[in-house]
């Protein structure tokens, strides 16, 4: 739709918002990775309520947006389950080892200029580029 | 005062991804097809989301966070092995399946099955971290 880009930008500006609350307000880095992994590898242990709460306000918004939507809402994932559960546990090793995703690293990083949240961004689009690029246009599988 | 504060900055994130479109993993896709039918908003996201922060960075010098305590110190510039090894190995996740943490948690509630078995592998991939990331620091040591 010719409209997306406006509300990626609306969407955008709310995600920040929120990582600029958290900052100022809390004093912690806004990152879906690191406030969840804190929890499941139990680093995260000392402040595991504030981390919680995170979460659920995560989950709630857009339940509480949902019904103002006219359209259908899908994520569109796909019902490929073997696909599903690689990506998924290259996204939770990967994310936890490099100690960042694309809030953490890539608005949080890249708005104070740090360099390894730019370098981490640069790694993470450059090969999700090209695995996409291999399994949907080489091998024709995603 | 610290919960009020996280929950309403949760609240802006996932709002934020559901009103951007990013838990579409069509539109994430997308934006990584570049040999496909490229669909630039992602990066509309990613600028949106950046400006807010450009200010917030700003507004910590010379203060003190709100609710106490004090505010994260700039990571030393040096690269490791485990900041590239882990984005890439992430960067081929997100490629695959076309979600990333925050979405992930976002769509929870609408995500369906295939969501929370994404959910549930990605947890099993941050409970084994630890020690994959231990195996990687002894290859380093070796190479």
């Amino acid at each position: 739709m010719e409209t997306d880009w406006i509300w990626g930008l609306v969407g955008g500006l709310l995600i920040g918002t929120g990582g600029a609350v958290y900052l100022l307000g809390n004093g912690r880095i806004m990152g879906a990775s690191g406030i969840l992994g804190g929890l499941i590898d139990g680093t995260g242990r000392g402040n595991w309520v504030e981390r919680a709460v995170f979460l659920f306000g995560v989950v709630v918004a857009p339940l509480v947006l949902w019904p103002l939507y006219s359209v259908e809402i899908d994520t569109h994932v796909t019902s490929d389950i073997w696909v599903i559960v690689a990506a998924g546990l290259l996204v939770g090793v990967g994310t936890r080892i490099a100690n960042g995703c694309t809030s953490g690293h890539g608005v949080c990083g890249i708005s104070r200029f740090s360099l390894r949240g730019i370098v981490a961004t640069v790694f993470y689009i450059l090969a999700g580029g090209l695995t996409l690029a291999i399994f949907r246009h080489v091998l024709g599988v995603i | 005062m610290r919960l009020l504060i996280s929950l309403v900055a949760g609240a802006l994130f996932g709002g934020g991804l559901f009103v951007s479109g990013m838990t579409d993993t069509r539109k994430v896709q997308g934006w990584l097809d570049v040999f496909g039918d490229w669909d630039p908003t992602l990066a509309f996201v990613m600028g949106g989301a950046i400006l807010p922060m450009l200010l917030a960075w700003r507004l910590t010098e010379g203060r003190k966070p709100l609710a106490g305590g004090s505010f994260p110190a700039l990571p030393r510039p040096e690269m490791d092995h485990r900041l590239i090894t882990g984005s890439v190995l992430f960067g081929m996740g997100w490629g695959l399946a076309g979600l990333c943490p925050g979405p992930a948690i976002a769509s929870l509630s609408y995500g369906g099955v295939g969501g929370l078995i994404f959910l549930v592998a990605m947890l099993a991939g941050m409970a084994v971290a630890p020690r994959v990331g231990t195996q990687l620091d002894r290859l380093a040591a070796t190479a």
